[in-house]
């Protein structure tokens, strides 16, 4: 298909490429699944620093030969429960210490590149992500934990919504808000695992929250946000990707790019409306 | 009538701060008792410790076998501009056991019948921001009697409320007493809802004591718990509680708007 002069279906000659768009849809959805939580229970803040947490994983586990998955598997999670517990007991500078712990983390894993790795060529790779560098390990990654997040959401969906909605009443019923906010802990960290080799450390925060603040604003149920915001992410993730081809960008700046442009228009579009429901979204 | 709750020399602290010291307390089925006494008195942490969300430091509490306890939360608290509809509020308590989470015809009809009793029939479909402050509150109430508890606790439940939905929420409440249903609440409004309670606790860390309003609203009492004199009216067979001294603040500000 010729469109502006331009073949729309050249890219998908390249193996690399048709992997690329199949994990940046995937991986779009998937974080457009979990970013409803995210926005709604003002874990930006967390989103973006667990992926620099993770970061440091990563770069650890490169250095110590390690494979990627394994080693910053285990650091992202241990990360997550970690931050998670601390954004629980809602101290005071709950933030400065996940932001110390996470930043010094994301430090560790820049100096160990520097000392050991291929230090220019696999900093940028992670930090900005790298189509290129997608192998059908991914590909299975990004599905698995995609199909466990969407089982677990479904299956736990009233205590998920019960337990960010009011968790004082939800433990008081009978669900076990610890537990559920451990699990989501793990599935955001899961989450910026498989999806960070394609976006990036820098801009994974983005995909969290961009998809879901643009359902928050075309709708008041948070059963529909759940069906809009991993549309809107894994659309982003699709046409950024072959806008990225064609306009010789990178790929996690263009995918950022169109969720950023779709939370124009419909901020424009909603108006007022759109306005005062996202206004009500806190960060921490 | 059997003992819901049992607290036997209940002591709560956080850190070193002893909030509830030594609380001696039963509620038996059926009845409705309100935990009165000022900011800082101990009362939300009374209530945590008897819904089991905080643990005491010293002391048990007993919950009878098989007690299912529903909690309405103060209206303040609720994050209102959170994207759930009533109907979808009321229903959050049913989630044990449900791998798919639509809500079904069996749920949404006796979600409708709750709504209808509670005075907010077609409403279901509503944003609860959508809502008048009154209908927000019985959403609370309808969600916590959705969960078919054997007691109702309400922290502050007439706090940030005009009189009018004060006056509805009373009658609300003394319906679902009259049809057995068991309820603990707290307040600090002495004239507009404890003085109208079968039975007071009057609390400042410790209970002061313990009854009718007629027994336990008294100047002797209610002087030890709120730490400042009152003086006790008594207006219809009920006790009217007055700060001590009203009328000399009165009667300052009229000179100063006179001079």
């Amino acid at each position: 298909m010729i469109l502006l002069g331009l073949d729309l279906f050249e890219p998908y000659h390249f193996a690399f490429f048709r992997n690329g768009v199949l994990v940046a849809t995937i991986a779009g959805a998937l974080c457009g699944v979990l970013g409803v939580f995210v926005v709604l229970r003002g874990m930006s803040y967390i989103g973006h620093g667990l992926s620099h947490a993770v970061f440091g994983g990563a770069a650890a586990s490169a250095v110590m030969g390690l494979n990627y998955f394994v080693g910053a598997g285990v650091w992202g999670v241990w990360s997550g429960v970690l931050i998670g517990r601390i954004a629980r007991r809602r101290i005071i500078g709950a933030d400065a210490a996940i932001g110390v712990v996470t930043t010094a983390s994301f430090a560790l894993g820049l100096a160990l590149l520097n000392r050991y790795g291929q230090a220019k060529k696999s900093i940028e790779a992670v930090l900005f992500g790298s189509v290129l560098g997608v192998k059908t390990s991914d590909i299975i990654a990004v599905t698995v934990v995609t199909v466990v997040v969407v089982i677990i959401v479904v299956m736990a969906y009233r205590k998920m919504v019960f337990a960010t909605f009011d968790p004082d009443v939800a433990e008081v019923t009978g669900v076990q808000v610890q537990w559920v906010e451990a699990l989501l802990m793990v599935m955001l960290s899961l989450t910026i695992l498989v999806t960070m080799r394609v976006i990036g450390t820098l801009l994974i925060s983005a995909l969290l929250v961009i998809p879901a603040s643009v359902s928050r604003m075309t709708t008041n149920s948070i059963a529909r946000m759940l069906w809009v915001s991993p549309a809107v992410g894994a659309a982003s993730g699709f046409i950024g990707m072959n806008m990225a081809y064609h306009l010789d960008t990178s790929v996690s700046a263009t995918i950022i790019l169109v969720a950023a442009a779709m939370f124009a228009v419909v901020y424009g579009a909603t108006g007022v409306r759109g306005r005062v429901r996202i206004s009500a979204l806190h960060h921490v | 009538m059997t003992k819901l709750v049992e607290c036997r020399h209940l002591t709560c602290a956080y850190g070193n701060a002893v909030v509830v010291k030594d609380v001696d307390l039963a509620i038996t089925s059926g009845e409705f008792v309100g935990v009165v006494g000022p900011s800082g008195s101990g009362k939300t942490t009374l209530l945590k410790a008897i819904l089991k969300s905080i643990a005491p430091t010293h002391g048990h509490i007993d919950h009878s076998p098989g007690l299912r306890l529903a909690y309405v939360p103060q209206v303040e608290t609720v994050d209102w501009n959170f994207p759930v509809t009533v109907t979808e509020v009321v229903v959050m308590t049913q989630s044990q056991g449900r791998w798919w989470p639509r809500i079904t015809n069996a749920e949404r009809s006796a979600t409708e019948q709750m709504l209808e009793r509670l005075g907010l029939g077609g409403l279901g479909n509503r944003h609860i921001r959508e809502l008048s402050g009154g209908q927000q509150q019985r959403v609370f109430i309808a969600r916590a009697l959705f969960h078919q508890p054997d007691l109702l606790v309400l922290d502050e439940p007439t706090s940030g409320v005009d009189v009018r939905t004060r006056h509805d929420l009373m009658h609300l409440l003394a319906d679902l007493n009259e049809g057995g249903m068991s309820i603990l609440l707290t307040t600090h409004d002495l004239n507009g809802l404890a003085a109208h309670l079968p039975r007071l606790v009057c609390l400042n860390t410790t209970v002061i004591a313990d009854g009718a309003p007629n027994e336990v609203l008294t100047p002797a009492v209610l002087e030890q718990t709120y730490g400042a004199p009152m003086e006790v009216l008594i207006h219809g067979g009920m006790p009217v509680v007055l700060e001590h001294g009203a009328d000399e603040i009165s009667r300052r500000l009229s000179r100063r708007s006179a001079s």
